[in-house]
């Protein structure tokens, strides 16, 4: 039965399409905005318990001070991992489900996924949070950015689907809560955090991007030597 | 002085191991046909990822924790807080997809120049026992990071076992160890991926090289070097392993390590062919994935098996899909060995052989909606007709006669 599963073309799993990330692994500025962003916003909930807190500092250049005071609430030790102080059964009980461990899901969804998902909340009274999520349709997370962002309603449109029926999607949202930021500051704000979820996904991956020059430049030399000595050799062969 | 002591130390050893002797038979008195071509570069690089597979692996089995509870987590911890266990990982899960990229223009090369014709049946057929081998040895090691691919698509496969009748449902339960997927298959795919099937390569490997250098290769025009010596015995057209063969392989082996290194350090995910984003998430038996498809280099396999619409029989047809080749030494009946001298008919047929293989393994990754599953089934058919009516259409086909001496330059 396994074979014949149904599964969804579209890549965001609702056939909306993703916006993309304004996100540089190489801006440090950034990271550190998204990590702070990060403690104050998701941490509650969200644990990154493959990444170290010290290793984020070295990372993101933030000293043992500037961790300890924006990014370490549960007593933890400067070098253990970024764990949450809720427990599993509380969550459970408050959100029907676990709040997933973040260590990774940029490599799971993708930044792009990330940054859209989390502005599009918008407006949902028959939800729970009395919110809804336009490419993570009921999802059981509440508007966490909502004093940021303030609250968006979602604009219809039609189209025809594969059935041939028409279909209602979400093509837009309009801003009828003003936030604490703009739109624009919001974005940004969404984009710093997105940048920082990605590099906790993949810590080494600046080393990774660095390193790769200098073994493909070695590998280009090798690769003219040892087609010059092949030739040498080959001269005499008839 | 440090000549003669060296000469001395030879000769010590040559009389109680025959290291001369071997060094003459394979590599410096071990004659190859000079024409070979582009092709046969996979040979070597195919020896090459073994031994970079094993050497990574050894790697990261110091640092992995093979049990369901720690198995995705201690991935992660290689990925972070082993010094370059980031490089070692990336180096094995490339490699995989390289290993097989290689093995299957090595294969592809013996299907075009007839390597696998008399006398070198069996050297094909230790090949295929190696292709078996490490598709084993491939899908046992992709469970053991632990993610939801590894996990739904250990437990898919697995369960086509059970669609044997009779036997069926207990072969699985057996091959399991557990009613599902869980820590005692993790468990003892981890043994079968870091002993049982590296053993079993390793020794099948040495018998396929032992076979090639006791007929010797053959070449892109598919004659016999040995037919035509010089009076000291040695093939005219045939030159010395070493150093010829050895420094052209370097180069081979540079070429591709260039293009082995661009995946592993500016794509190692492959754009998810080498590292599926689901599988960043922590297998979870509950939630089972919107889409299961296996890694790239089983899809040609896997989309046979989903054509037959009968569960049993797609598992025989995709079992008998990897079983027809290994009798192609004797399906072949044509007179010639090379692409290069055989007729038209060969030509259309490996053209379309190939559009259906390369179409299998892209179907192998979709869903199956009636439109792909329409294709796969007419590939399908393709697929096997160019081995089961090869017999007929090779006989018939009209060849061109072979030079008495291989072409090169």
């Amino acid at each position: 039965m396994l074979l014949i599963l149904p599964f969804n073309v579209a890549a965001s799993g609702s056939g909306q399409s993703l916006d993309v990330a304004p996100i540089d692994i190489y801006d440090i500025e950034s990271l550190q905005r998204g990590a702070e962003n990060y403690a104050n916003y998701c941490f509650n909930c969200h644990a990154i318990s493959f990444m170290r807190f010290n290793r984020v500092a070295e990372d993101i250049g933030m000293t043992e001070d500037e961790v300890r005071e924006k990014l370490m609430f549960t007593g933890a030790k400067y070098g253990d991992t970024m764990r949450i102080a809720m427990s599993k059964e509380d969550s459970e009980q408050w959100f029907g489900t676990i709040p997933p461990d973040l260590s990774v899901v940029s490599r799971s969804r993708g930044p792009n996924w990330l940054y859209t998902y989390l502005r599009s909340f918008y407006k949902d009274e028959e939800r729970p949070w009395g919110v809804n999520n336009a490419i993570f349709k009921d999802v059981a997370m509440p508007h966490v950015l909502h004093e940021l962002q303030g609250l968006q309603t979602a604009k219809y449109a039609a189209r025809v689907g594969e059935d041939g029926n028409s279909h209602q999607f979400i093509n837009g949202f309009e801003l009828t809560e003003k936030g604490k930021l703009s739109p624009q500051e919001f974005d940004q704000f969404v984009a710093d955090l997105v940048n920082f979820i990605s590099y906790v996904g993949e810590p080494a991956k600046t080393t990774r991007l660095t390193l790769g020059k200098w073994v493909l430049g070695f590998l280009g030399i090798f690769f003219i030597i040892t087609f010059l000595l092949k030739k040498e050799y080959w001269k005499d062969v008839h | 002085m440090i000549v003669d002591k060296l000469h001395t130390g030879r000769e010590w050893i040559d009389q109680r191991f025959p290291l001369t002797k071997f060094w003459h038979d394979h590599m410096s008195k071990y004659y190859a046909p000079k024409n070979f071509n582009f092709w046969y570069y996979f040979g070597s690089l195919a020896l090459l990822m073994l031994a970079v597979q094993i050497v990574s692996g050894i790697f990261l089995t110091m640092n992995y924790k093979p049990a369901a509870g720690t198995a995705f987590e201690s991935v992660e911890y290689i990925m972070r807080d082993v010094n370059w266990g980031w490089l070692i990982r990336y180096i094995h899960s490339t490699g995989a997809s390289f290993f097989f990229v290689v093995v299957y223009l090595h294969m592809f090369r013996a299907l075009i120049y007839g390597s696998y014709r008399r006398p070198r049946e069996l050297l094909w057929l230790f090949g295929m026992v190696i292709f078996g081998l490490l598709m084993a040895e491939a899908f046992m090691g992709y469970l053991l990071p632990w993610g939801q691919m590894s996990f739904w698509g250990a437990q898919v496969i697995i369960s086509l076992f059970g669609a044997i009748p009779y036997i069926g449902d207990d072969l699985a339960l057996w091959i399991r160890g557990d009613f599902v997927v869980a820590d005692a298959t993790l468990n003892r795919f981890f043994s079968f991926h870091v002993i049982a099937f590296p053993l079993l390569l390793i020794g099948i490997v040495l018998f396929h090289v032992i076979s090639l250098h006791s007929v010797g290769s053959s070449n892109p025009d598919g004659i016999e070097i040995k037919d035509k010596k010089n009076e000291k015995g040695i093939p005219l057209d045939g030159i010395p392993f070493h150093p010829y063969y050895t420094v052209k392989d370097i180069v081979g082996v540079a070429g591709f390590l260039f293009l082995f290194a661009a995946v592993i350090f500016y794509a190692p995910e492959m754009g998810g062919w080498f590292l599926e984003k689901d599988n960043f998430v922590p297998a979870n038996p509950l939630k089972t994935p919107e889409h299961i498809a296996p890694l790239w280099y089983f899809t040609p396999f896997y989309a046979i098996l989903r054509a037959v619409p009968d569960k049993f029989l797609g598992v025989m047809a995709m079992g008998a899909s990897i079983a027809v080749l290994f009798l192609l030494p004797w399906l072949d009946r044509s007179p010639v060995k090379s692409i290069r001298y055989k007729g038209p008919i060969f030509k259309t047929a490996i053209a379309l052989f190939v559009i259906s293989f390369l179409g299998l393994g892209y179907l192998g990754t979709v869903a199956a909606t009636p439109v792909a599953t329409m294709f796969s089934r007419l590939f399908s058919i393709i697929y096997f007709a160019f081995f089961l009516l090869m017999p007929y259409y090779s006989k018939h086909d009209k060849t061109k006669q072979p030079p008495e001496r291989v072409n090169y330059k």
